[in-house]
């Protein structure tokens, strides 16, 4: 960079070098560049099973209907003034309520931190720059495999990460050994991400039995939960049994938290809209541990967007609209696993002497299929199939119209 | 190991309440209040004569196209954010002529509003500049110092405003400008200066230049307030203008929050302007890693609505005349109070009043004043003196001048 001066009447600022020569060219998002290069694929017979966004049987995307009604609602009435830093109070409110239950001690007692978020990814950062802050030691532990930017996440909030085995390809299921193995090494005051159901990208949740284990062992280890919950109602298609993970540890006492997202099973992904709660031990420390997070809010955007919260609110508070809700949920949810049915009865059909099993075994979006990044490479250059590397088939692009071509696809592949 | 028991304390337990935001502090003061002839003039948020909240005709005109339109989806943006508005954003800060757009030397990026704008510039500028100082201008928006030392940023400040003229400290800026580290960061305010109201005149913006560029510096502008300065967009923009026509790079933070009264939908836009459509390239990849882990990408509603205005003819001459209308209403709000004040012969020169630009008035009263005026009077404001022109009317001016009065005449020091 030059620090020459030049004369002061004339400043061609041009003649200097710029200040971002060196700077690389950054990798393509392994999630978000499959979307970039299907998009940009011409062929005809092109399938799209890459990015976790639900499409409907045509493969369109869906807004819901009860979205469609509170928009309405919506219309015309508000100002767009800011939203406190915390985010929109009622939502909180009603979001802390769909994951802890309507009636939790923990929120009779006012003991829940809740604010508003930029989504789950708004909610896992704010809980990483908030772990970073006040236990600047401690470590985060982190599933193999998981969601790529939960990497990004705690790496960028400057936080020491490490793994826990959590999928067993030979099974294509949990490795709960080497879970429970792994989590007893961790020190004292470690935190541990879990997610709450749907594990994103495996698709392989643990039991109920499970999880009481593990919860135990956080107990007896003092571990802290954080839960990353994004697929509510998503999983099953049953909002309170997709959250028995969350409510196992709750019965056990523990002070955890949980990022919650309503991108996929409210259909509002662009808009943005999440929670992140903290379980404390009184009401006083629920205000300061919230009172503090809303300090990293401030200089990070100030306070979060207006639109998504009232979609939620006024769909979570209508009791009419909240039923619908649970309807359309329901709906997403069972094509899924019908989708899930007819991709493995279909490589069955077509003699596939590979297990296939786990296809319906695995619950959520996501299948994690076992494929090679060699096949998944095939995949796409022959059969324009569109997915990310580590073989993560989202269901949710899966329909009647192409779930024959895709089997066909892998068995290809494969065998 | 024994089971610890469920009554185990909080491994937060050792944290304190945080104080509540200077600024946004003052509103939650004020919503407690329960006296009724209590007056907000804390937070720079647009009110009515009726002392309302203002939504746009525009917006809600645009708001129902996308309502109506059955096509329109809730997917996930890209990283960068709706590319529309990103093109339309640029052109309207740096005019749809300018050598950066036609030359694609321009990186645009859909952000949280100016502070997310601000905070996503100063996360890549903590990993890829040279240079990790930032300096701020004394004073101002108070939130600036957090955004850009959670960044990783190292911060320092210039002289700005001069106490005892009200008006800018010319001198003392290019002074300090000059000292600063060759290649520093230079947040500069495009207009409006938040919290003074105070701007360099166009001749005085070229001397700011030549010396940022003498040495340099990184230009990077805070854009909130376009279009709410003058009543022009153009004339606004003036000085990034000129930053962007001589050749060099600079960073732009650009805010949708008042000038199009989008506030709580969070729109805003981060622009870099690099030295080549290569190089910018590189940046905008840079840019995604930032952003990524941070929220993934941005909302859609607000973008979407700055899209249609700016992009329909109509919509966009329209939103020219109710932001003239609103930025003429502040400027009558400031010769009512100033008249106001005369008429009550309170002591002192209010000229500034007048002098300063933009949303807010820094009226040189001090913290005890200010507190004298909130206990006795009901007035909320900032502690630094400033007070939202914007939040006036002509049945809150007396209320105001009444209280001024009687904190410069009687209120202890």
């Amino acid at each position: 960079m030059s620090t020459a001066a030049a004369p002061a009447s004339s400043v061609p600022a041009g003649a200097r070098s710029g200040w971002w020569e060196a700077v690389q060219p950054a990798a393509r998002d392994p999630i978000l560049g499959v979307t970039e290069a299907f998009l940009a694929d011409s062929d005809p017979k092109k399938v799209n099973v890459g990015v976790g966004a639900y499409r409907n049987d045509e493969g369109k995307p869906v807004v819901l209907e009860c979205v469609r009604k509170a928009e309405q609602i919506i219309a015309g009435k508000q100002n767009m003034e800011y939203l406190p830093m915390g985010g929109l109070v009622k939502f909180n409110d009603l979001s802390v309520k769909l994951a802890y239950g309507d009636t939790a001690p923990v929120l009779e007692e006012k003991r829940v931190a809740a604010v508003q978020t930029l989504s789950g990814t708004g909610a896992c950062r704010l809980f990483a720059d908030f772990q970073k802050r006040f236990k600047p030691d401690s470590r985060i532990y982190i599933p193999v495999p998981t969601w790529a930017n939960h990497h990004n996440i705690w790496r960028d909030a400057r936080v020491e990460a490490h793994t826990f085995r959590y999928y067993k390809p030979s099974t294509r299921g949990l490795d709960f050994e080497g879970l429970m193995e792994d989590l007893k090494k961790a020190p004292e005051g470690s935190f541990v991400l879990l997610h709450a159901c749907a594990h994103n990208p495996t698709g392989v949740d643990p039991t109920a039995d499970q999880w009481k284990e593990m919860s135990q062992l956080f107990k007896s280890n003092r571990l802290f939960p954080f839960f990353d919950m994004a697929y509510q109602g998503f999983a099953s298609g049953d909002t309170v049994r997709d959250a028995q993970a969350i409510r196992i540890f709750m019965e056990d006492g523990h002070q955890l938290a949980c990022a919650q997202s309503f991108a996929k099973n409210m259909g509002l992904y662009g808009q943005r809209v999440g929670c992140l709660s903290v379980v404390c031990d009184n009401s006083q420390q629920a205000v300061n541990v919230k009172s503090q997070l809303q300090q990293i809010a401030r200089p990070m955007y100030s306070n979060p967007p207006l639109h998504g919260a009232q979609i939620v609110t006024t769909v979570l508070s209508d009791p009419e609209l909240k039923e619908q809700w649970y309807k359309e949920v329901k709906v997403m949810a069972d094509r899924i696993i019908g989708m899930r049915e007819a991709l493995k009865s279909n490589l069955e059909k077509l003699g596939s002497s590979l297990p296939w099993k786990h296809i319906t075994e695995q619950i959520g979006m996501f299948c994690y299929s076992g494929l090679t990044e060699d096949q998944v490479d095939r995949l796409t250059k022959e059969f324009h199939i569109y997915m990310t590397r580590n073989g993560r088939i989202s269901m949710a692009g899966v329909t009647t119209g192409n779930v024959e071509y895709l089997a066909n696809a892998i068995h290809e592949v494969t065998k | 190991m024994e089971a610890t028991s469920a009554a185990a304390a909080s491994v937060f337990d050792h944290l304190e309440q945080a104080p509540e935001d200077p600024i946004l502090g003052i509103t939650v003061a004020y919503n407690k209040d329960p006296h009724p002839g209590k007056v907000n003039l804390g937070v720079g948020a647009y009110r009515t004569e009726e002392g309302k909240p203002l939504i746009l005709n525009v917006v809600r005109r645009a708001e129902e196209r996308l309502l109506a339109d059955r096509s329109k989806n809730k997917e996930y943006l890209p990283i960068t954010g709706l590319a529309d508005f990103n093109k339309r954003s640029a052109m309207l800060i740096l005019g749809s002529d300018s050598p950066a757009i036609v030359e694609k030397r321009l990186v645009t990026a859909q952000c949280l509003s100016g502070t997310g704008s601000l905070r996503v510039g100063a996360e890549f500028l903590a990993r890829h500049y040279g240079v990790k100082l930032v300096f701020l201008p004394t004073p101002t928006w108070g939130n600036h110092f957090k955004v850009f030392m959670n960044a990783g940023l190292a911060v320092k400040t210039y002289r700005y405003y001069d106490n005892k003229t009200r008006g800018l400290d010319y001198e003392g800026m290019l002074e300090d400008i000059g000292a600063a580290p060759s290649g520093s960061v230079i947040l500069l305010h495009a207009c409006a200066h938040n919290p003074t109201g105070v701007d360099p005149t166009p001749q005085q913006w070229e001397g700011i230049r030549q010396a940022i560029r003498n040495r340099g510096h990184l230009p990077f502008f805070d854009s909130a307030y376009q279009g709410f300065a003058s009543g022009s967009l153009d004339k606004d923009a003036h000085a990034v203008r000129t930053f962007v026509a001589d050749g060099g790079e600079c960073f732009i933070a650009q805010s949708f929050a008042k000038n199009l009264g989008l506030y709580g939908e969070r729109v805003g836009a981060l622009s870099i302007v690099t030295k080549s459509s290569g190089v910018a390239t590189r940046v905008e990849s840079q840019l995604k890693l930032v952003i990524r882990p941070m929220y993934s990408n941005p909302p859609i509603h607000g973008a979407s609505i700055v899209a249609l205005v700016l992009g329909d003819g109509d919509l966009f001459s329209e939103w020219t005349v109710e932001l003239k209308g609103m930025a003429d209403r502040i400027i009558s709000m400031r010769h009512k109070l100033y008249d106001a004040l005369r008429a009550r012969g309170t002591p002192g020169d209010w000229t500034h009043i007048l002098k300063q630009i933009g949303m807010f008035s820094f009226t040189g009263l001090n913290k005890e004043q200010v507190q004298f005026m909130t206990r006795e009077y009901r007035i909320y404001m900032t502690l630094d003196g400033r007070i939202s022109m914007a939040g006036l009317s002509l049945k809150t001016v007396p209320l105001l001048a009444d209280a001024i009065h009687a904190a410069v005449t009687g209120a202890k020091a």
